[in-house]
């Protein structure tokens, strides 16, 4: 390997490291405020950059139809949920909001798509659409186990999961996409060719990272998270309302995925089923974090990045084996390192 | 008699099979501090929970009048129903001064300013810590910070749960002054102590609990007088 290989192999590295940082800072987060390991967030990168690919290529995307799916199953689970105590004015809003709103959408898409919208305003449609199946995926799964054990909630989110999957091969067909970069320009540091999309990634992942610290640092609701993460009763005690942070969490989960998979479109062909992968190493990351710290978890994704690249070039075969197989260690030292962080008692 | 702030009529609270709570009713009037008293394990705690909507529980809660009884923690403390817990149930990893406002969270930023200095004139020593990791406050320290919290938020009815419980004599004598000024800007008090003694001397109503039952009632200082509280719990020094 010479230097001009090396040099390759690391912007590859931490362009997908940015990626899976993004993906891990958010596993962090939906679990300090909802206790919820999301396995199925890389869904979400997979629906984001196959939403952008068919409103490039001009047809309607399958998460359009699946946001309507979405919010009637909750309007009525919900109302049959509650059937006892809720109000026809709760059940009235939520029609307006789950169901008529996201008809609203698809109508909308419906009208543009053809027209092959510009960039830009294919990736607000995408986030418009993928956006509200955060909130959507927990009121449906997690909302109701509110006040399960991490384990329970856990075994809910990989069931989330496979569902996710099933209806991604529904709604998107098996085929693989690409999407149009955000910058499609190359280039020439000295002997290195930087593809524009990868100064797209960085830069993105930058801006959502410090968007994030100032919205946990300095504004009221970001607060709010960030103490019903530390103490949900306390939280409940001044009156935070504790499920609409939980929605927020995962609504920040699903906009975080999409533009995730928007950035990484270009770059990679993307299935249905490809989210998995890239999640899995953004959670390798927040694990080797211990579920906790934000700096440290993108360290480790931009680690685990590095690692990915280079054994791709000496081991290509192994390249996911070898990445996985760091949990293994790392698992290892964070049990030893804290014996009795097992479940914490609410 | 006008309105009584908090009614409660024949509540129970269970955990599994075991009845911690056996239909207790409890009434208090306006303006007024009313202390519950009781040894350790006899249900104090689960009681103001279960007023507070923590822990779910039969029976009635009407607070100025209005049923509570349905709601969800949230809409009680929107109706001025405050909580200060036994574990204080701070956010160990944010500032005081975050502490501080996330009391008022359901006020809004109006609020917040308005508040942060009527809590710092109240607790000086709040003010000299704004900056600090509430985790890495002491004992009397972290009961300022929770009732300080707690007012943050404007409470008509501050419960508080042993507010006196491990702090140092002189910590707890501050504590109950409080409670007292409380009192005379019109937040009405339910009292949770097992430091009778003190809690006595402050109240205007008392109630007595036992394994899970009320079995004595009356105004403080009748109650302070009783020779079977005396015995039972006043005792040679009591508990201080
Ligand atoms: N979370 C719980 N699960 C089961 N039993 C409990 C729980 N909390 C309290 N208890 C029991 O309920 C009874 C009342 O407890 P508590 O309300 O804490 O009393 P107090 O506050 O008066 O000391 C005790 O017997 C205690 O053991
Ligand atoms: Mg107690």
């Amino acid at each position: 390997m010479n230097a001009t290989i090396a040099l390759y192999l690391a912007q590859d590295g931490i362009i997908n490291g940015a990626i899976y940082a993004l993906l891990g800072v958010t596993l962090v987060l939906v679990f300090a405020v909802t206790r919820v390991i999301f396995v199925p967030q890389g869904e979400f990168v997979a629906w984001g950059a196959l939403t952008l690919a068919a409103l490039d290529a001009g047809s309607v995307p399958g998460t359009a139809w699946l946001l309507v799916v979405m919010g009637i199953a909750a309007t009525v689970l919900d109302t049959l949920r509650q059937s006892k105590t809720i109000t026809l004015h709760a059940i009235g809003g939520m029609v307006v909001k789950d169901i008529a709103l996201p008809v609203l959408l698809l109508l909308a898409v419906q009208a543009i798509a053809p027209g092959k919208p510009a960039l830009w305003i294919s990736v607000l449609l995408t986030l418009a659409l993928i956006i509200p199946m955060g909130p959507l995926v927990y009121r449906l799964a997690f909302q109701p186990l509110a006040d399960a054990t991490v384990l329970t909630l856990f075994i809910a989110a990989i069931g989330v999961h496979f569902a996710l999957i099933g209806l991604g091969l529904v709604f998107f067909g098996a085929e693989g996409f690409r999407t149009t970069p955000f910058i499609a320009e190359t280039f020439r540091v000295g002997v290195l060719a930087i593809k524009g999309q990868s100064l797209a990634v960085l830069g993105v992942t930058a801006m959502l990272l410090a968007g994030l610290y100032l919205f946990f640092e300095r504004t009221m609701l970001g607060k709010a998270l960030r103490a019903t993460a530390v103490n949900r009763l306390g939280a409940r005690l001044v009156g935070i309302p504790v499920r609409s942070t939980g929605r927020i969490a995962f609504a920040l989960a699903a906009a975080i995925g999409a533009l995730s998979g928007m950035l990484i479109g270009s770059l990679t062909t993307i299935y249905y089923d490809s989210g998995f992968l890239i999640g899995l190493k953004g959670f390798v990351a927040a694990i080797a974090a211990g579920l906790a710290s934000y700096p440290l978890t993108v360290m480790a994704a931009l680690g685990v990045g590095l690692l990915e690249a280079f054994s791709a070039f000496f081991a290509s075969a192994f390249k996911e084996v070898i990445v996985f197989s760091i949990i293994i260690p790392l698992l290892i030292w964070r049990s030893l390192k804290a014996p009795h962080s097992d479940e914490e008692e609410e | 008699m006008n309105l009584p702030m908090l009614d409660i009529d024949r509540l129970s609270v269970s955990y599994g099979k075991v009845e911690a709570v056996r239909e207790v009713s409890l009434r208090m009037q306006p303006g007024t501090i009313v202390t519950v008293i009781g040894a350790n394990g006899a249900g104090k705690t689960t009681l103001l929970n279960a007023i507070m909507g923590v822990l779910p529980a039969p029976g009635a809660a009407r607070f100025e009048g209005r049923d509570v009884s349905g709601d969800e923690v949230e809409a009680r403390v929107g109706a001025g129903l405050c909580l200060v817990p036994e574990k204080r149930e701070l956010f160990t990893t944010m500032s005081v001064e975050d502490n501080l406002r996330l009391g008022a969270y359901r006020l809004g930023s109006g609020a917040i300013s308005e508040g942060l200095e009527t809590v710092f004139a109240r607790f000086p020593r709040l003010k000299e810590r704004r900056a600090q990791l509430a985790g890495t406050l002491s004992g009397g320290e972290r009961q300022m910070l929770a009732m300080g919290r707690a007012l943050m938020g404007k409470p008509r009815l501050l419960m508080l749960d042993e507010p006196s419980l491990g702090l140092a004599p002189r910590i707890v004598k501050d504590i109950f002054h409080i409670i007292m000024e409380l009192r005379a800007s019109g937040v009405s008090i339910l009292l949770v102590e097992q430091n009778a003694r003190a809690a006595l001397q402050v109240a205007d109503y008392a109630y007595v609990m036992e394994i899970g039952s009320i079995t004595m009632e009356g105004r403080a200082e009748d109650l302070a007088a009783d020779p079977r509280v005396i015995e039972s719990y006043l005792g040679l020094g009591g508990h201080t």
